[in-house]
C-alpha cells in the first residue's frame, strides 16, 4: 500500500471525502471519514467509486429520509414557520371551496352542497359591483397619484438642508405619524373634521364662513382619505429616497457646478438622474399595490352617508361577511378581488424586472 | 477665494423658504397632538369659543382623572400590553429561527419552501376563510387568537433572512467544529450576533400588535379581552361615552366629551409618544436592510 491521502471535494453541495492511496483514488462518503476509509481499505473498491451511501451503517431509504437527516436540525427550526403558513395561509386558501359551495355554518365546509359560480354570478349581477370596482380602484389611484411623489419631493427638500442637527430634527417629527394606529389617526380626523367644535370648522367660521360637514360629504371622502395618509406615511417612505440621494456621487455636483448650473440644474441634470433607478423601482411597486388598500383606516373613516364613495371591496366584505354572515358570498367576492389584485402585482413585478430593476423574487 | 467664501456664507431665498417649509412640515406632523393635549387640559368654556389653540387655557386635569378613574381603560391597557409583550416575543421566536432555516443554502428544499413563503404575500385566502380556520381551531375569543394568526409577517421573515444570509459562513463552521448542531449555531452564535436586528425587527412587531384593530375585530367578542384600540373606537368613533361621566362633570356635554375623547386618545398613544424618541433610530435602521433588499 501507498501512502494515503485524504481530501474532500464538493459536488451538488454534499461533501465527499477523496482517498488516495498511491494511483488507486476512492470517492467516499464525508460523513464517518475515519469509518469510511476504514472500509476502503479492507473492501478496497475500485478506483473512482463514490462509496457514499454503500459505506453507512444504515442502508438508505430513499431522497426525503437524506435529505430529512442531512438537514434535520434545520427543519426543526424551521417547523414552527412552516406550520405557521400552512395553518393560516394555505389552508384559508383551501378554504376558498366555500365560493362553490353554500357554506352552511352546522353543516361545516365538506357537507354543504355545491352552488357552482352561483355567488360569483351574484356579485357581477349586483348593482353595486361596479361602484365598488370604480371606489377600490380611484382611491388606491389618487393615492397612486398624490402620495407617490410626495415623499420624493420632501426627500429632494430634505436633502437641500445644511444644518444636520435641524433636518435631524425635522426628520424624527415627520416618521412619527408612521407609528400611530389607525383608529387614533381616523379619530383625530373625524373630530378635527367635526362640524360641531372640530377645530377646522372652529377656523371656518372664525374666516365667516359656513361649517361644513366634511364627514357626510361622498364627495370629499377620497380627498381627505388621500391627505390622511400622505400626512401619515410622507415621512417614512423619505427614508429610502433620502438613502439614494447619499449615493450620489458627490463628484458630479462639483463637475456640474464648474460647469456653471445652477441649484434647478443640479437637480434636473444630476440628483434625479441619480435616483431614478429607486423612483422606477417604487412606482412600479406601488403600481402592483394600487388594489391593496388598508381596511382599517377606510372601514374607521367611513359612514353610510358615503358609501357611494368609501365603500370598498373590503370594507363590502366584511359588511357582507362577518355582520350579514354570508361566508360564502363574502369569500367569492374576496376571491374575485385578490385574483384582479395578484395580476396587478404580478404584471408590476414583472415589468420590473424585466426593465432590469429588482424584484421581489 | 474670498469670493467663493463670501457667496457661501450668503443666505440665498431658497434656503429660507426651505427652512420655511421644513419647519411647517414639522408643525404638521406635531401640532394635532399639541392641540389635543391643549384641548384635553383646559377648562371647557375656553374650548367651546375656540380659544384653546397651542397652550391650556385654565388648567385642570378633570379629563384625565376621569379617563385613568375608568376601569374599562386599565382592562384594556393590560390587554394590549398582554398581547403584544407574548405576540412580539413568539413572533420573533418563529420568524427568526424560520428566517434563519431559509437562510441556509444547505437546508433540503429551500428554494421551495422560499417560493411557499414569498407566494402568500401575493396571494391569499382572505378575511373569512381565514376567520373559519382560526374559528375551527377554537381561537375565537381567546388570547391566543391575538398572538397566532399575526406570528409571522412575511416581510418581516423576509429582512431576517436577508440579514442572516450576510453572516460570514466561517463562523457557522467554528461552531461546528465545536461540536454544535444547527440548532445550538443559533442560538449560541447567530442570535447573539444579530442583536440589533432583533431588537428592529421586534420593534416592528410590537408597533404592528400594539396597533393592530384587524384582528380584535374579526377575533374577539368579549369586551373583557378587548385591547386600547377596540376601546378607543368604540368610545370615540361610535360616540358611546358613557352620559353618567359627562353628567358628573356638568356644563356643555359636547364640548366635555370632545375633551374626554381627545383625553383617551392622549392616555392610550402616550406610550408610544414616550418611547419613540429613544426608538426611532431601530425603526430606521430596519427599514434600510429592507432597502438594500429592494
Amino acid at each position: 500500500m501507498g501512502p494515503q491521502t485524504c481530501r474532500f471535494i464538493f459536488r451538488r453541495g454534499i461533501r465527499y471525502a477523496v482517498v488516495q492511496e498511491g494511483k488507486k483514488k476512492y470517492d467516499l462518503a464525508k460523513r464517518g471519514c475515519g469509518r469510511d476509509m476504514k472500509t476502503a481499505e479492507t473492501n478496497l473498491p475500485k478506483a473512482g467509486t463514490v462509496l457514499k451511501g454503500r459505506s453507512r451503517a444504515r442502508p438508505e431509504r430513499g431522497r426525503i429520509a437524506r435529505a430529512f437527516r442531512r438537514s434535520k436540525y434545520l427543519w426543526l427550526l424551521f417547523l414552527p414557520c412552516l406550520i405557521y403558513y400552512l395553518v393560516f395561509k394555505y389552508a384559508p386558501m383551501f378554504g376558498l371551496v366555500i365560493t362553490f359551495k353554500n357554506y352552511n355554518v352546522f353543516k361545516g365546509i365538506w357537507a354543504s352542497e355545491w352552488v357552482g359560480l352561483k355567488y360569483y354570478r351574484m356579485f357581477f349581477g349586483n348593482p353595486d359591483f361596479w361602484v365598488l370596482m370604480k371606489n377600490t380602484f380611484l382611491l388606491g389611484l389618487y393615492k397612486l397619484i398624490f402620495g407617490f411623489p410626495a415623499p420624493i419631493i420632501l426627500a429632494l427638500l430634505m436633502n437641500e438642508v445644511r444644518n444636520a442637527i435641524f433636518k435631524r430634527w425635522v426628520q424624527t417629527f415627520s416618521y412619527l405619524p408612521h407609528f400611530i394606529s389607525n383608529v387614533i389617526v381616523a379619530s383625530m380626523v373625524i373630530m378635527f373634521l367635526s362640524p360641531t367644535g372640530g377645530i377646522v370648522n372652529h377656523a371656518i367660521t372664525a374666516l365667516g364662513g359656513t361649517p361644513i360637514n366634511f364627514m357626510m360629504e361622498p364627495g370629499l371622502f377620497r380627498p381627505i382619505y388621500v391627505l390622511s395618509e400622505i400626512w401619515q406615511h410622507i415621512g417614512w417612505e423619505t427614508i429610502i429616497f433620502l438613502a439614494a440621494l447619499t449615493a450620489v456621487d458627490p463628484q458630479l455636483y462639483e463637475a456640474a457646478g464648474i460647469d456653471g448650473a445652477g441649484r434647478w440644474r443640479k437637480l434636473w441634470h444630476v440628483t434625479l438622474p441619480g435616483i431614478a433607478p429607486t423612483i422606477m423601482i417604487i412606482l412600479i411597486l406601488d403600481i402592483g399595490k394600487v388594489l391593496e388598500i388598508g381596511f382599517e383606516k377606510v372601514f374607521l373613516m367611513y359612514n353610510p352617508a358615503v358609501y357611494s364613495t368609501a365603500d370598498i371591496i373590503s370594507t363590502y366584505v366584511y359588511r357582507v361577511g362577518m355582520e350579514q354572515g354570508n361566508f360564502s358570498y363574502a369569500s367569492a367576492i374576496d376571491l374575485f378581488m385578490g385574483v384582479i389584485s395578484f395580476i396587478f402585482i404580478f404584471s408590476a413585478n414583472y415589468i420590473s424586472r424585466r426593465l432590469g430593476g429588482t424584484s421581489l423574487w | 477665494m474670498v469670493t467663493l467664501g463670501r457667496r457661501r456664507r450668503r443666505i440665498s431665498v431658497f434656503t429660507v423658504v426651505n427652512t420655511f417649509i421644513m419647519l411647517l412640515v414639522a408643525a404638521v406632523m406635531l401640532y394635532p397632538f399639541v392641540y389635543m393635549l391643549a384641548v384635553s387640559l383646559s377648562e371647557d368654556v375656553y374650548v367651546m369659543k375656540g380659544e384653546v389653540t397651542l397652550w391650556p387655557k385654565g388648567w385642570n386635569f378633570r379629563m384625565y382623572e376621569l379617563v385613568l378613574g375608568d376601569p374599562k381603560i386599565w382592562t384594556s391597557y393590560r390587554n394590549t400590553v398582554i398581547y403584544t409583550v407574548l405576540g412580539t416575543a413568539i413572533a420573533m421566536l418563529v420568524t427568526s429561527m424560520g428566517a434563519y432555516a431559509l437562510s441556509r443554502k444547505d437546508m433540503t428544499f429551500h428554494k421551495g419552501f422560499t417560493v411557499l413563503i414569498v407566494f402568500t404575500m401575493f396571494f391569499g385566502g382572505g378575511m373569512i376563510p381565514t376567520f373559519l380556520v382560526v374559528r375551527s381551531l377554537g381561537l375565537v375569543d381567546t388570547v391566543w387568537g391575538m398572538v397566532l394568526p399575526g406570528a409571522v409577517s412575511t416581510w418581516n421573515l423576509i429582512l431576517m433572512r436577508t440579514f442572516f444570509s450576510g453572516i460570514p459562513k466561517e463562523l457557522e463552521e467554528s461552531g461546528r467544529m465545536d461540536g454544535l448542531n444547527d440548532i445550538g449555531i443559533f442560538f449560541r452564535i447567530i442570535v447573539p450576533l444579530s442583536k440589533p436586528v432583533f431588537a428592529t425587527i421586534s420593534l416592528f412587531y410590537a408597533v404592528g400588535i400594539w396597533n393592530n384593530f384587524l384582528y380584535p375585530l374579526l377575533y374577539l367578542r368579549s369586551q373583557e379581552l378587548f385591547p386600547l384600540q377596540v376601546l378607543l373606537r368604540n368610545l370615540v368613533l361610535a360616540g358611546s361615552v358613557s352620559s353618567g361621566q359627562v353628567t358628573q362633570i356638568g356644563g356643555d356635554n359636547l364640548v366635555v366629551e370632545d375633551s374626554l375623547k381627545y383625553a383617551t386618545i392622549m392616555v392610550s398613544t402616550l406610550p408610544i409618544l414616550i418611547l419613540y424618541p429613544f426608538v426611532q433610530k431601530y425603526f430606521v435602521k430596519g427599514s434600510m436592510i429592507g432597502a438594500v433588499k429592494g
